[in-house]
């Protein structure tokens, strides 16, 4: 029997419709755990900022019985993409389990992609062999996937972790994915209302890389010359939002660069050269040499965005604030949300609410995590000791290498 | 942990009509997991059945609240965070809010009075026209954005906090007052770029600012004391309604701005 051509899954692409999002974050840091049930309803609670065609989350410590393999959740096209992706696993990894992702038929979620998680496991020698760690193996592995393997998207890629996204209000998805069913210390939500690009399955937030996950509210004007440095570092930007490169910076300044959190925030949301001007000399040097190095990743546009990893979150906006951000704080809880109304939907009674200010990161840190983050520029929340004080006071000193 | 829970957790709000109860001198609606249509349907049709009072209970979030609202002698009593675009194009009404608003309160508002017995976010007052936006705690980026009189119409915001960047940005007419009471945020009482492109109407500050916080379309002056005397029943009506001393507000200098030409960009894109 003969076959068709099978269509290339980027003929969605053509659908392109005008129109905000919506976002919300929450980390309990002290490291409970909360049922994905609250990050479906602070987005609920902003429904109207999206259109449909777009909803998602990603969780952090899901997982708990699979601690420390790497999960892959997966969209496939059909089965040909499915068989491909798996013959990739097959030979990059040792696959302890892989099953269908759980759904319920939601109204309103229709041509769903086949949906698949895999829990992965490296062997030492392979690494060992590639001279690589286990996270630039699968960053490797992920845009192997993302560019050559027709009809299949990494949807998420961390340990402990998963994003569940796809075509629909955040309510739906969440609801077709059981998001409810999942407990987590941090949850991102997203709403999404596509502006620039096509909303499909892949194209819905949060965007993933290893642990880190992205939503964002805004456009990223540029995405061209992002998408073009991050090539150069072997990152391929494949999934037609721009969006995906703010998880790739986030990854190539924090894991491979090694900045403190700080400054890949400054990089990305670079102080206007007047206000650096005004900044003390040795703070300007800092902020000179970050320019000058990572000019190419500063992300120009407007943007909310939070950063969702194991070991807590963040929460940033451009630097004069194009776009919405709130925050509270309810004992070891932060959330972020683009309006108060999605927080107080969920915290009842708030300590403090705020209005983050441009460019400066909300950060929160799970206790008894690892921080993945290297060079601290701030103490950890809650400890503040003589010696934290001077970590305080070297921040106008810190060098940038 | 102490959350919100409900048994139908997912959908969010209903879309379906609120609890209303009329009694002689107000009418409640009951708007907790209410649409913000059937919210603002019920607003309307109770002022449509001739209700002079309506107050508006376990709002979260709904949008529009008084919006298109008309008549001088209505009032609208808000408990909860409402939306985005509360009093949009207002005309006439008093509408007060125990809670914080969230973006763009007083929309191209026409007439009426917003007190705000809380914080309020970005983009307030934006290109509105007249009436009367007081504000008890900090706001946002650019408040009174495009704020414009015309003959009799003077628009007027007071926010008794402070304020962040863009505050009376491409400002063309009305009065942005900022006062700096009482504050969460760090920082100066407001942030750069104050009063860009703006030409038209005045801005008063409670304090002092630097240079650099200031566009250069604006002038920068200290309120003489006959402008003080002209503020002052305004800085009253506005304590009587948030509830501070008018003395302690009186008690530091204001700056006034106001802009050096009513055409700051007339050359910029024509030839010379």
């Amino acid at each position: 029997m003969e076959y068709g051509s099978r269509p290339a899954y980027s003929a969605e692409s053509p659908f392109k419709i005008h129109g905000g999002c919506g976002l919300m974050g929450i980390c309990d840091e002290s490291g409970s755990l909360m049922s994905g049930e609250l990050a479906i309803r602070a987005m609920a609670a902003q429904h109207d900022r999206g259109n449909g065609l777009g909803g998602g989350f990603a969780g952090y410590g899901i997982y708990p019985e699979f601690p420390d393999h790497f999960c892959f959740h997966m969209m496939y096209h059909d089965a040909q993409g499915k068989e491909a992706a798996e013959a990739v696993f097959d030979q990059y990894f040792v696959v302890d389990l892989a099953e269908p992702l759980p759904t319920r038929p939601v109204k309103g979620i229709v041509d769903a992609p086949l949906l698949w998680r895999y829990f992965l496991t490296l062997s030492e020698s392979r690494l060992e062999s590639m001279g690589m760690t286990p996270e630039d193996y699968i960053v490797h592995v992920v845009m192997f996937i993302n560019t050559t393997v027709d009809g299949a998207f990494v949807a998420s890629s961390g340990k402990n972790m998963g994003a569940f996204k796809g075509v629909g209000f955040p309510e739906e998805i969440g609801h077709y994915f059981l998001v409810e069913e999942y407990e987590g210390h941090t949850w991102v939500g997203h709403n999404r209302f596509p502006t620039n690009t096509p909303g499909w399955w892949g194209g819905a937030h949060p965007f993933t890389l290893i642990d880190w996950s992205i939503v964002h509210n805004g456009e990223i004007s540029s995405y061209g010359i992002n998408s073009r440095y991050l090539d150069a570092f072997g990152y391929k930007c494949t999934l037609g939002t721009d969006t995906e490169v703010v998880a790739y910076l986030f990854d190539l300044l924090l894991r491979c660069h090694k900045l403190p959190l700080e400054l890949a925030c400054k990089v990305l949301a670079s102080p206007l050269w007047s206000e650096i001007d005004r900044m003390p000399e040795d703070e300007q040097a800092v902020m000179q040499s970050l320019r000058a190095v990572y000019g190419p990743a500063m992300l120009n546009g407007p943007f909310a965005i939070v950063l969702g990893f194991n070991g807590g979150m963040v929460a940033l906006n451009d630097r004069i604030k194009l776009r919405p951000l709130a925050a509270a704080r309810q004992g070891s809880i932060l959330m972020v949300a683009s309006e108060e109304s999605a927080i107080r939907e969920v915290l009842t009674s708030p300590d403090e609410a705020w209005a983050p200010k441009a460019g400066e990161p909300v950060i929160a840190r799970v206790k008894g995590l690892d921080w993945p983050i290297h060079g601290d520029l701030y103490p950890p929340s809650g400890d503040e000791s003589c010696a934290a004080a001077d970590v305080k006071d070297s921040r106008e000193t810190v060098e940038v290498s | 942990m102490n959350t919100a829970t409900t048994k139908n957790p997912i959908e969010g709000h209903y879309e379906r009509g609120p609890s209303v109860i009329a009694d002689s001198d107000v009418t409640t609606v009951e708007c907790q997991k209410i649409y913000y249509r059937q919210v603002n349907e019920a607003v309307r049709a109770a002022f449509g059945a001739g209700a002079k009072s309506v107050r508006l209970v376990g709002v979260n979030g709904q949008r529009y609240i008084g919006t298109g609202i008309k008549g001088k002698d209505l009032r609208i009593e808000v408990h909860g965070t409402p939306g985005q675009d509360l009093a949009m194009l207002m005309d006439g009404p008093t509408l007060e809010v125990f809670g914080n608003a969230q973006d763009g309160v007083g929309n191209t508002m026409n007439a009426g009075t917003v007190i705000i017995h809380g914080n309020a976010g970005d983009v307030l007052g934006y290109g509105m026209r007249g009436g009367r936006v007081f504000i008890k705690g900090d706001v946002g980026y650019r408040v009174g954005i495009h704020m414009k009189a015309y003959e009799d119409l003077r628009p007027i915001m007071i926010c008794g906090g402070k304020a962040r960047d863009f505050f009376g940005e491409y400002m063309a007419g009305g009065l942005l007052v900022l006062l700096g009471m009482e504050s969460a945020l760090d920082g100066p009482l407001v942030g750069g770029y104050l009063g860009t492109g703006m030409h038209g109407g005045e801005i008063y500050l409670r304090g002092e600012v630097e240079p650099w916080q200031v566009g250069k379309e604006c002038g920068i002056f200290a309120a003489t004391d006959e402008e003080m005397a002209a503020l002052r029943p305004l800085l009253a009506e506005y304590c009587e309604a948030v509830g501070f001393d008018l003395e302690a507000v009186l008690a530091k200098g204001f700056t006034r701005l106001v802009p050096i030409s009513h055409r700051p960009y007339g050359k910029l894109y024509t030839y010379l």
